[in-house]
């Protein structure tokens, strides 16, 4: 159950996490820039939703060098359709004639992008990682002594185990009064999970049975 | 014979109360998103099934005729019964059509039922679009990682680093924010020092990512290693595998997947990205009773949820669906059409709004050009075919080879050391070479880009003429200095790419061939491309090119030999036709391109063919021994029913179980010393004519039941298959009914029966087993693993290959 249950509270935020940042209408920006990673862990009391800065949409226009100009590139805030020549590259170096030709050459692009998306997504993806390296920890170093030898647990930790002793493991937890407790059925949902790792592993790693 | 699947149900003795404990305690708690097969759980509450699919017309309230937990599910690593399966569900779904007209209550139950199936297409798209992004923007930003960190906010890689920089336009390509790893610790990037600093960071960082994936497959999720679509293949033809589509593998498999692309070695994406979609699939239909329920059912949204897999992988819906259709998917019904579809599109929309790429593309190497190109060019697109076939079958048989010696030999038993020293072999001869260091999707995009004036990657160095360019448009130019020291760059990553993909493809982390196949086919595409242009420039007056390709004129794209090579290898290696050339066509956005595309698919698919008759994943399947019966292949020999069926010759006669003679004890006594999976039911000894088939599985927890829960049911308790049960003295304890649990409805052949019609049989309906008859009496019984051996017997494969049950 410990080992399920923290799976499932991870997904469903995950989700909406993203859902959020994808439903959301972006804002104009206030300030943000640099600051960006401060929104995201004390976030603003005015929204809920301000996601995207100034300086996340862009119609970037570089310009190789002409007669005499040397190259230049523009960048500008400009919507999509707006995103050509004639609108980014201010002030216009060539006269009136030349406008034309100049801007032949020119390339145009419109970028956009969401920090925020991009904070977010990394910093739940080292959330995640940091998580199983603790939990992979605690399985192998804090978990053997915590739990005490017992004569029925004991069969768990033995590499050739047989489905005999595994089903008598089983038995104790099962005769008598069902072991009703959160603690307890989360023990037992852990043990569960742990068998079931050693299943696979011995299926993929010591007999190669499967994935060769 | 998997001993484990014997062991699961067997009885240790016949009176030990304790054994049965364990198989008695049987809960099918369903509400838990659970792969656990439902033996060894504690006891719960019956689940309410709307009809058995065996008893539904039944209306004695016998205790045993309502379905028991546990009865009409699959022990792991067994095959499905697909006619069971859908029989069952069409039941079910006659039921509500038949209650629909009771109640507005019951109204409401039938439409959302039929609507069930599409909500789940949406949660699944929405949730494999999802993970996708996440995969996306992770593995990017620690690709980045092994070469330096970004300043301004330690999340951003390189490209987003230098977003903000204002930067003129000679030095357009300098990024002052953006610090390698030398510029850090040092302070300055120069110098042989900060070389040698800048690679082994880079060594380091890829050995700490690959040590990091191989203990977490290890420690939580050994299934979420390698690509995952041949098991996936084998799950979709009606194996099952528990937990391979579970909620720890999927998460396991997302983070090692980044950690393993990040790693620098050579695998891609795509067939993970599958794997996970799948997981997906099959967590998220545990929350509609239609689709739990039925494996038969699950397995179409599985199909779906591959589908939306590729979508995402390569942007490509129309190619996802019909790569789920081609490779994946084993009985692919029209409804599942257009389901996948939503599915896909779904998926690809909300990858859409993640934006990963940061310019509204699902794929790094979207290509957008749309030059001409002439059919005397079809030639070198040709041989570029060949070359992926060729590439193809030596990876093939190559990496089988290497494969077999992991499984056989003591290679096999140090999975974390052989990771660890493919990775530092890799990173070691991956940074001297530019092309070789930077991520293999940054190198296709590298190659599949058309040289623009404003391109000023090696590549492109062209020796250009300022004063006769008009506009965009560049004509064929001499190579400059650049491009010659870009090619033998690019010859040298040819090698390393063809060598290291055998070793990386199969090991203990997941890993997709895509990718890699495309890198190697696009450096072969982009080299003949640029030698063919130089050809073109240099030798504008010879007679093939005088007609089509003046001086001045913009006649060859390499871009598009890299597309048409990319296509070739990937074509060459895991034999894909229809869904090779749509998706190619769906990433670069260009109908022009599909003659070129399609020629050099077909003739690398011809060329594989002839030297190895199978693609990749399935010789993995072979390799494996997993239980897929290929649809595809004819079978062609004279042989009979009666050569394959059991008992031989030579062996003991059919164990059947009589209807209403035999007794509980010596039904278990049967069932423990056999491994049979079922036993056919017969009229008498004597007679041997045939009245159903019960399956193991069930017969065990019938009894178990039977022994706990109803009175006076003991070791001489006579089991009756009847309806009516014989009449007994009043001082015998009470019959066992178990009519519930028996299939009146077996398939059967003659002996006669030619092997053809009996493999088409069994590919058709996807059977698990079928009784041959002789005249009407009961004569042996041919299951799925009998037809594989046979199979492989007659084309002399090792017919002991066949391992799962």
């Amino acid at each position: 159950m410990f080992a399920q249950s923290s799976r499932n509270s991870v997904s469903p935020v995950l989700l909406l996490v993203l859902l959020g940042c994808v439903l959301c209408p972006p804002a104009q920006a206030s300030k943000v820039g640099d600051m960006s990673y401060v929104w995201a862990v004390f976030p603003p009391s005015h929204g809920s939703c301000a996601l995207q800065s100034s300086e996340d949409i862009r119609c970037k226009c570089i310009c190789p060098p002409y007669r005499n100009i040397s190259g230049h590139i523009y960048n500008k805030n400009v919507s999509q359709k707006d995103c050509n020549c004639l609108h980014v590259v201010e002030p216009m170096p060539v006269p009136g004639n030349d406008v034309e030709a100049y801007c032949l050459l020119c390339e145009c692009k419109y970028e956009e992008r969401s920090t925020t998306t991009i904070k977010v997504i990394i910093i739940i993806y080292l959330s995640v990682v940091g998580a199983l390296l603790l939990y992979m920890a605690f399985l192998v170093l804090v978990d053997p002594l915590i739990r005490k030898p017992d004569p029925y647990t004991q069969p768990l930790h033995n590499e050739e185990d047989s489905e005999d002793t595994r089903s008598l493991a089983a038995v104790p937890t099962l005769a008598g009064a069902r072991a009703n407790t959160v603690l307890e059925r989360v023990e037992g949902a852990q043990q569960r999970w742990k068998r079931q790792v050693q299943e696979q592993r011995k299926t993929v790693f010591d007999r190669h049975k499967m994935l060769s | 014979m998997d001993p484990k699947g014997y062991r699961r149900g067997s009885f240790q003795s016949a009176t030990s109360d304790e054994d049965m404990l364990e198989v008695a305690g049987a809960s099918v708690d369903f509400s838990m998103a659970d792969d656990d097969p439902p033996l060894d759980r504690e006891m719960g509450g019956f689940s309410s099934y709307n009809g058995g699919g065996m008893n539904g017309t039944s209306t004695m309230m016998d205790f045993l005729e309502e379905p028991l937990p546990g009865v009409g599910t699959y022990e792991d690593f067994n095959t499905i019964d697909w006619v069971r399966e859908k029989s069952r569900d069409r039941d079910r779904h006659r039921e509500i059509t038949n209650r629909s007209k009771e109640s507005t209550w019951a109204l409401l139950h039938s439409v959302s039922d039929a609507f069930s199936g599409w909500l789940l297409m949406l949660l699944i798209g929405l949730l494999a679009g999802s993970l996708a992004g996440l995969i996306d923007i992770s593995a990017h930003w620690m690709t980045d990682l092994k070469e330096g960190v970004c300043l301004a906010g330690f999340w951003f890689n390189h490209e987003h680093c230098c977003w903000k920089s204002n930067t003129t336009f000679t030095d357009r390509d300098k990024c002052p924010e953006w610090k390698s790893w030398s510029q850090l610790i040092l302070g300055h990037g120069e110098g042989a020092f900060a070389y040698i600093l800048n690679y082994l960071m880079y060594v380091i960082w890829a050995l700490m990512f690959s040590l990091l994936a191989v203990l977490l497959v290890k420690g939580f999720a050994p299934y979420a290693c390698g690509s995952g679509i041949p098991e996936i293949k084998t799950i979709l033809s009606g194996f099952i595998i528990r937990g391979y589509l579970g909620k720890w593998t999927l998460v396991i498999k997302t983070i090692t997947l980044v950690l393993a692309v990040s790693s620098g070695l050579s695998l891609g994406k795509e067939g993970p990205l599958v794997h996970v979609a799948c997981c997906c699939g099959n967590i998220l239909c545990h929350l509609f009773t239609k689709y739990r329920k039925n494996e038969a059912k699950r397995r179409e949204v599985l199909s779906a949820a591959a589908a939306a897999g590729v979508s995402v992988a390569f942007g490509a819906p129309i190619g996802g669906v019909l790569f789920s259709l081609e490779e994946v998917s084993y009985y692919f019904p029209l409804k599942t059409l257009w389901r996948s579809f939503f599915a896909a599109l779904v998926a690809a929309f909300t990858l859409r709004s993640i934006n990963p790429f940061g310019n509204s593309r699902l794929v790094l190497f979207y290509v957008e050009f749309h030059m001409p190109w002439h059919l005397l060019e079809l030639v070198p697109f040709i041989l570029l075919g060949i070359f992926g076939g060729l590439w193809g079958a030596f990876f093939i048989r190559s990496n089988i080879a290497w494969c077999r010696r992991r499984k056989t030999t003591r290679l096999g038993r140090y999975p974390v050391l052989e990771v660890l020293v493919v990775t530092a072999i890799t990173a070691v001869l991956a940074f001297p070479n530019e092309y070789t260091r930077m991520s293999t999707s940054e190198l296709i995009s590298e190659l599949f880009n058309d040289c623009g004036i404003l391109d000023s990657s090696k590549l492109c160095e062209y020796v250009n003429d300022f004063n006769s360019t008009k506009g965009d448009d560049l004509p064929d130019r001499a190579a400059g200095p650049g491009v010659y020291t870009a090619m033998w760059q690019l010859a040298l990553a040819l090698i390393m790419k063809v060598f290291i993909t055998i070793f990386t493809f199969g090991m203990k982390v997941p890993s997709g061939l895509f990718i890699p196949s495309m890198a190697v086919g696009a450096i072969a595409g982009r080299l003949l491309g640029v030698a063919m242009e130089q050809l073109a420039f240099y030798h504008h007056d010879w007679a093939i090119f005088s007609g089509w390709c003046s001086q001045g004129a913009d006649c060859i794209t390499p871009g598009l030999y890299a597309m048409v090579g990319a296509a070739a290898c990937l074509g060459g290696v895991t034999r894909m036709t229809v869904s090779l050339v749509v998706i190619m066509f769906e990433l670069t956005g260009g109908l022009e391109y599909i003659v070129p595309l399609m020629a050099a698919a077909m003739t690398s698919k011809w060329v594989a063919d002839a030297v190895g008759r199978e693609g990749i994943y399935d010789a993995h399947i072979r390799l494996n021994g997993y239980p897929f019966l290929e649809a595809k292949e004819e079978f062609s020999h004279k042989t009979r029913a009666m050569d394959v069926m059991r008992p031989r010759k030579n062996d003991p006669p059919l164990t059947v179980i009589t209807q209403d003679t035999m007794t509980v004890e010596d039904v278990e006594a049967i069932v423990s010393s056999t491994t049979y999976s079922g036993y056919p039911v017969v009229v008498s000894r004597a007679s041997q004519r045939l009245v159903g088939f019960v399956l193991r599985r069930d017969l065990i927890i019938s009894i178990e039941n039977a022994r706990k829960k109803q009175d006076g049911i003991v070791s001489t308790s006579i089991i009756c298959f009847t309806d009516y049960c014989p009449p007994l003295p009043p001082s015998s304890p009470s019959v066992l009914k178990l009519r519930s649990i028996l299939d009146l409805s077996p398939f059967t052949v003659t002996d006669e029966t030619p092997m053809e019609i009996v493999v088409d049989i069994f590919r058709k309906l996807g059977l698990r087993q079928c009784l041959v008859t002789h005249n009407g009496k009961l004569l042996g019984i041919i299951t799925k693993k009998d037809v594989l051996k046979h199979i492989a017997q007659m084309a002399n494969q090792d017919p002991e290959s066949i391992l799962f049950n």
